[in-house]
C-alpha cells in the first residue's frame, strides 16, 4: 500500500503545482494577499507529496521489493544496504523523482523566505516553479514512471549498473541535482521579475543567495564526478570534455557570468537586462543539459536512458521553457527601467569584461558540443571534436580571464584606478615571477607552458590573499587592529577571496598535470616498473569473491628511488555477476598531494597488461575546487542578504587609505 | 478498499493545506491592504537593520546607509500601491473562485491520472516477506522463483539444481530442466540415474529425438547399471530412430521380458513393439498428438508450408514411429522446397537423424 500512496502522492504533487502555476500569479497580478499566500502553501504542500513518494520509492528499494518494475531493473536482493539506497537515483526514473523532489525542495524555501523576499516577487516566481514542475511531473508520470508495477513479480533483480556501484553514486547526483534545480531559481525570479515589470537592486539581492547556493552546489556536483570518474573508468584522466560533461559545465560557466553579473546589478543597478538574461541563459542550458543526456542523442557513462519518446517530451519542455522565458524576455525587457552609466576602468567594468569571456567560453562549449551533433543530424557525417579543440579555445579564453581576475579584485566600484590597482598586486605579481623561475629551475620536463601555468595559478591564488590583507592591512596599522579588521570584513568578501583563491588552486594542479608520466607494461607477479618517481613491483594476483562481484586484484608495492617503501596500492578487475559486466577498480595511492594510479588491463600470454600513471599534485585540482564552493556558501551566509539591506562593502578600505 | 480511504485522507488534507491561507489572511485584523506585503516587507527590513545595529554587528554608517536606501524603497512602495479596502466584493469573488478552482482542480487532476497509471489492487511484496511465506502456500511458479532467486545466488549449490530439474520438467521447460540436470552432474559428478535423467530432458527438449549428446548420457549411465530400465528403454528408443528396428524390437522385448508384471513403465514399452511389429500402427499414441499431426499435414499439403514445419511433421512421423508416412512427408517437402538450398540441407540432416529412406 505504501507503493500506491507513493504513486498518488506523486500524481497529487501534480494537481497542487497546477494550482500553483495559477493562483499566486493571478493574485500577484491583483495584488491579492490571500491568493499569493496560496502560492507559499501549495509549494509546501506539493514539497511534502514529493518528498513522501520519495520515501515511499526509498522504502520499496531497502526491502527489495520486485513488484516495482524500476526496482527489478535497477536493484539486486544482495546488494550492499548503501547501494540499495543509491540506486534508487542510480537510474532514470529514480533520478528524474530526485530531480523533481530537489526542484520542490527549492519551492518549498522560496514559500518560507516570506522574509528575505518581496511578496510579489515570491508569488511569481512561486508561480514560474510551479509550472516547472509541472511540467516535470507529467515528464515523470508518463514516459517514466518509477512506479510502474509487475506482477506476477519476480523473485530477483537485474541488479544496478556496475559503474554505478560506488559511493560516488550517493554524492555526484544530488549535488549536482541540487546545482541544476538551484538555477531554475535563479530563472523564477527572472522571470517573476519580468512579469511584473520590475527589476531593482532588492531584486538583485533576492536572487543572490539563492545563485550562490546553485553555484556551490553545481561547483561541487562537477568537481565530484570529475574525480569520480577519475578513478572509476580508470582511464587516469578527470576531465574529456565528454557531451555530458560539457553540457554540466555550460550552466556553471553561466553562473558564474551570472554570479557576478548579479553583483554588479546589486550595486549600481546597471546590467540588469543581461542579468535576467543570463538567469533565463543558466536554467535553459541545464534543460539542454537534461535532454542531451536523457534522449539517447548521446551514448556515454551517463546516457542511462535511451528513449526517442522522452527525448521527445523533454525537448517539448525545454522547448516550451526556453521558447517561453525568452519570448517573455523579449516582450518585457525594453520596459526595464536602465542603470547608470558607468567607466571602464572600474570594479563594475571588470565584472562585464568577466561577464564577456565566461559567455564566450559557454558558447564556444556549446558550439563544440553541439555541431558534431547537428552535422550528424543533417549530413549523417560523423565527425568528434575532441580535447584539442576545448582545450585550446576554452584555454584561450581563460587565460584573459584568469590574467585579469587579480585586477578586477583590486578596481574600486564607479570609478578605479588602475595604476594603484597593479601596484597593490606587485607582490602577488613578483611571488608569480619566482614561482615560475623555481619550476623552471626544479623541473624536468614537461611542456614549456606549465611553468607559465603554474605562475598564472599562483597570481591568482596570491592576489586572492592580497584582496583580503590589502583591506585589513594598511602602513602603520597595528597587527591587532588589522587582524580585527580582516574578521569583520562582510563574509561576502571572504566567500570571494576563498573562491578565487580556490581558482588559482585548481590552476595550479592542472599545470602539474604535465609533469605527470603514463606508462603502460604487462607484468607478471615479480615485475617492476617505474612509475613517476616511484617503483611499482607486482606482489601477486588474487581472486576474491564478494557479495555480488568477483574480483581479481593486483596488489603492488610501491618503493621510492632510494629503496624505501612508500606503500602497497590494489588495482582490480571485477566482473559483477549479475549483469556479466567488468569494472576496473583502479588502485590510488596518495603521497601528499600527489597520486600514484594503478589501473589492470587485460589478461595477456605474458602476464597482465598494467597502466601506471604517476599524477604529480592532482588533487590540487579538487581541492581548489572545494575552495571555490566554500566561499560560495561563504558569502552566501552573508548578513546582508539576510538583512536585504545593502552595505557599502567599499568602507572599510576607504578608510584605511584615509 | 482501505487504499481508497488512504487516497481521499491524502487529498483531503492536501486541500486542505493549500485553502489555509484563505481562512488565516482573511482572519488577519483589519484586513490587508493591496501592496501591503511589499511595505511590510520593507518595514522588516528596516527593523532588522536596526536591531542588528544596535548589536553592533553593522557599524553606523552601514546602517544608516542601508536604512535610506530601505525608507527610499518603502517610499516608492507606498506610491505604486494602489488604494482599495480588501474585503470588497471583487476581492471575496476572487477567493471563492480561486478555492473552487483548487477544490475541484485537486482531486480530479490527481484521481483522473491515478486511475490511468495506477495499480491500486496490487499490494507491496518486501522480499523478505514473500521468502518467509509458508511453502505449502505458495504457488508453482513462486516456488520455482524462490529456488532460482536462491541459486543465482549460490550457483554451486548441486542440491538446488537437482531438485529445481524435476519441476521444470514438469512445467515443460524441459530445455531449462537439461541444463539444470547438466549443473548437477558437474557439481554433484555424474551418477547413473543423474545421467538417464539429463538424457530425458534433452529428449523431451528435442521432440521426443534421442540425441547424440543424449545418446552419451545413456551409453555413460549404462555402462555403469546396465540393468537401468530407463536407460535401456531409452537406448532401444534411440536404436529404432536411427533405422536399426531389428535391435531397437529385440532390446524392447529383453526390457518387456525383464520387467516385473507391474511396472509402471511396461505399458510404455508395449506399445513401442506393438508399433515397430506393425501390428498397432496410429493405435499406440496419444490421440491429441495424432489429431494435431494430421491437421499440420493437411495445412502442409495445402501448400505454403515452411521448413520449419515440415521439418515438425517429418520428424513427428518419426518419432510415431510410422515410417512410411515419415519418408512420405520427407519427399513432398524436398518437391515443395526445392528451391531453398537451406531446407534442402535441413531435410537431409533430418533424413540421416533418422535414417529415412526416400522411396521414389
Amino acid at each position: 500500500m505504501l507503493i500506491e500512496a507513493g504513486h498518488y502522492a506523486l500524481v497529487l504533487a501534480l494537481a497542487v503545482c497546477i494550482v500553483q502555476t495559477i493562483v499566486p500569479v493571478w493574485g500577484a497580478r491583483r495584488d491579492d494577499a490571500a491568493l499569493m499566500e496560496m502560492g507559499a502553501a501549495c509549494a509546501l504542500a506539493s514539497f511534502a507529496c514529493v518528498a513522501f513518494s520519495f520515501v515511499a520509492l526509498s522504502h520499496a528499494y531497502l526491502v527489495s521489493d520486485f513488484s516495482i518494475r524500476n526496482v527489478v531493473e535497477n536493484s539486486h536482493s544482495q546488494k550492499p544496504l548503501i547501494y540499495k539506497l543509491t540506486g534508487v537515483w542510480g537510474n532514470h526514473e529514480g533520478s528524474m523523482l530526485l530531480w523533481v523532489l530537489v526542484l520542490t525542495v527549492f519551492a518549498a524555501l522560496v514559500a518560507l523566505s516570506r522574509r528575505s523576499l518581496p511578496a510579489r516577487l515570491r508569488a511569481n516566481a512561486l508561480g514560474v516553479q510551479g509550472a516547472i514542475a509541472v511540467a516535470f511531473l507529467l515528464f515523470v508520470l508518463v514516459t517514466s514512471n518509477p512506479f510502474s508495477r509487475l506482477s506476477p513479480a519476480p523473485f530477483e533483480g537485474r541488479d544496478l549498473n556496475p559503474i554505478l556501484q560506488d559511493p560516488g553514486l550517493a554524492i555526484h547526483p544530488p549535488l549536482l541535482y541540487i546545482g541544476y534545480v538551484g538555477l531554475s531559481i535563479a530563472f523564477a525570479f527572472a522571470l517573476a521579475a519580468l512579469i511584473e515589470g520590475r527589476i531593482d537592486a532588492v531584486w538583485a539581492r533576492a536572487v543572490r543567495p539563492w545563485t550562490l547556493a546553485a553555484w556551490a552546489f553545481l561547483t561541487l556536483g562537477i568537481s565530484m564526478g570529475s574525480y569520480w570518474a577519475y578513478y572509476e573508468l580508470g582511464w587516469g584522466g578527470f576531465w574529456f570534455w565528454d557531451p555530458v560533461e560539457n553540457a554540466s559545465l555550460m550552466p556553471w560557466l553561466a553562473a558564474t557570468a551570472l554570479l557576478h553579473s548579479v553583483v554588479v546589478m546589486e550595486r549600481r543597478e546597471a546590467l540588469k537586462v543581461w542579468t535576467i538574461f543570463l538567469a533565463i541563459l543558466a536554467f535553459s542550458l541545464s534543460l539542454v543539459g537534461t535532454f542531451l543526456v536523457r534522449s539517447g542523442v548521446l551514448t556515454s557513462v551517463h546516457a542511462f536512458a535511451t528513449d526517442p519518446g522522452r527525448g521527445a517530451f523533454i525537448l517539448g519542455i525545454l522547448t516550451v521553457f526556453i521558447g517561453g522565458g525568452l519570448a517573455l524576455f523579449a516582450w518585457r525587457a525594453p520596459l526595464l527601467r536602465q542603470g547608470g552609466l558607468f567607466a571602464p576602468i572600474s570594479r563594475e567594468g571588470a565584472l562585464v569584461v568577466n561577464n564577456l569571456l565566461f559567455s564566450t567560453a559557454c558558447g564556444t562549449v556549446l558550439i563544440g558540443t553541439l555541431y558534431p551533433l547537428a552535422l550528424e543530424a543533417a549530413i549523417g557525417a560523423k565527425i568528434s571534436v575532441g580535447p584539442p579543440f576545448f582545450n585550446l579555445t576554452v584555454g584561450a579564453i581563460a587565460l584573459p580571464l584568469l590574467l585579469l581576475l587579480p585586477f578586477g579584485q583590486q578596481l574600486a566600484w564607479k570609478r578605479g584606478d588602475a595604476l594603484g590597482a597593479a601596484q597593490r598586486l606587485m607582490a602577488a605579481f613578483a611571488l608569480a615571477i619566482v614561482a615560475v623561475l623555481a619550476t623552471f629551475a626544479f623541473a624536468r620536463g614537461g611542456p614549456v607552458l606549465a611553468p607559465i601555468g603554474v605562475g598564472i595559478g599562483a597570481f591568482v591564488a596570491i592576489g586572492a590573499v592580497v584582496e583580503i590583507s590589502g583591506r585589513a592591512f594598511g602602513r602603520g596599522v597595528p597587527l591587532r587592529v588589522a587582524l580585527s579588521r580582516a574578521l569583520g570584513l562582510p563574509r561576502s568578501a571572504w566567500g570571494t577571496a576563498a573562491a578565487h583563491f580556490g581558482v588559482g588552486v585548481t590552476v595550479l594542479g592542472l599545470a602539474a598535470a604535465a609533469w605527470g608520466t603514463e606508462t603502460l607494461v604487462v607484468m607478471k607477479p615479480g615485475d617492476r616498473a617505474s612509475v613517476g618517481p616511484y617503483v611499482a613491483t607486482l606482489e601477486r594476483v588474487v581472486p576474491r569473491s564478494l557479495a555480488n562481484y568477483r574480483e581479481d586484484v593486483g596488489v603492488f608495492a610501491l618503493t621510492r628511488a632510494d629503496g624505501t617503501s612508500a606503500g602497497t596500492l590494489d588495482a582490480s578487475k571485477r566482473l559483477y555477476l549479475t549483469r556479466n559486466m567488468p569494472t576496473t577498480e583502479a588502485g590510488i595511492r596518495t603521497v601528499g598531494l600527489s597520486q600514484i594510479y594503478v589501473s589492470l588491463g587485460e589478461a595477456e600470454p605474458g602476464g597482465i597488461g598494467v597502466r601506471l600513471y604517476y599524477k604529480p599534485f592532482v588533487l590540487l585540482i579538487w581541492i581548489g575546487s572545494l575552495f571555490m564552493a566554500a566561499g560560495g556558501f561563504w558569502a552566501m551566509t552573508d548578513r546582508r542578504f539576510r538583512v536585504g539591506a545593502p552595505v557599502r562593502a567599499a568602507v572599510p578600505q576607504r578608510e584605511a587609505r584615509a | 478498499m482501505t487504499i481508497w480511504i488512504v487516497f481521499a485522507l491524502m487529498t483531503g488534507a492536501v486541500a486542505l493545506a493549500v485553502l489555509w491561507p484563505l481562512a488565516r489572511v482573511r482572519a488577519a485584523p483589519g484586513g490587508s491592504a493591496p501592496g501591503d506585503e511589499d511595505l511590510g516587507f520593507y518595514r522588516s527590513q528596516i527593523d532588522d537593520i536596526a536591531r542588528e545595529a544596535a548589536r553592533g554587528l553593522i557599524g553606523p554608517a552601514e546602517a544608516e546607509s542601508a536604512r535610506t536606501e530601505a525608507a527610499r524603497r518603502l517610499i516608492r512602495a507606498r506610491a505604486a500601491a494602489p488604494a482599495g479596502p480588501d474585503g470588497s466584493e471583487p476581492a471575496l469573488r476572487r477567493r471563492r473562485a480561486a478555492s473552487a478552482f483548487a477544490i475541484s482542480m485537486i482531486p480530479l487532476v490527481s484521481l483522473g491520472l491515478y486511475g490511468a497509471f495506477g495499480s491500486p489492487h496490487l499490494p507491496a511484496q518486501p522480499l523478505e516477506a514473500r521468502l518467509t511465506v509458508d511453502p505449502t502456500q505458495l504457488s508453482l511458479a513462486d516456488a520455482v522463483g524462490r529456488i532460482e532467486a536462491h541459486l543465482a545466488r549460490n550457483p554451486d549449490d548441486g542440491r538446488g539444481w537437482e531438485l529445481l530439474a524435476p519441476v521444470y520438467l514438469r512445467l515443460g521447460r524441459a530445455q531449462d530442466a537439461a541444463s539444470a540436470y547438466g549443473r548437477a552432474l558437474s557439481l554433484l559428478g555424474p551418477t547413473p540415474e543423474r545421467l538417464v535423467d539429463q538424457a530425458e530432458a534433452l529428449v523431451l527438449a528435442g521432440d521426443g529425438v534421442v540425441s547424440a549428446e543424449a545418446r552419451k548420457a545413456i551409453d555413460t549411465a549404462l555402462a555403469q547399471a546396465p540393468d537401468m530400465a530407463k536407460a535401456r528403454y531409452y537406448r532401444a528408443l534411440a536404436m529404432e530412430q536411427d533405422g536399426d528396428r531389428e535391435g531397437a524390437r529385440a532390446a524392447f522385448a529383453a526390457l518387456a521380458r525383464s520387467a516385473a508384471a507391474d511396472a509402471p513403465w511396461l505399458p510404455m514399452v508395449r506399445a513401442r513393439l506393438a508399433a515397430l511389429d506393425g501390428t498397432a500402427t496410429g493405435s499406440t499414441a496419444d490421440p491429441a498428438i495424432r489429431a494435431m499431426v494430421e491437421s499440420l499435414a493437411a495445412r502442409l499439403a495445402a501448400g505454403g508450408g515452411d521448413a520449419e514445419s515440415w521439418a515438425r511433421l517429418v520428424r513427428s512421423y518419426a518419432v510415431l514411429g510410422e515410417r512410411e508416412k515419415a519418408a512420405e512427408a520427407l519427399a513432398s517437402a524436398r518437391r515443395e522446397l526445392a528451391a531453398d538450398p537451406a531446407a534442402l540441407a535441413r531435410l537431409g540432416t533430418l533424413a540421416t537423424e533418422f535414417a529415412l529412406t526416400e522411396r521414389r
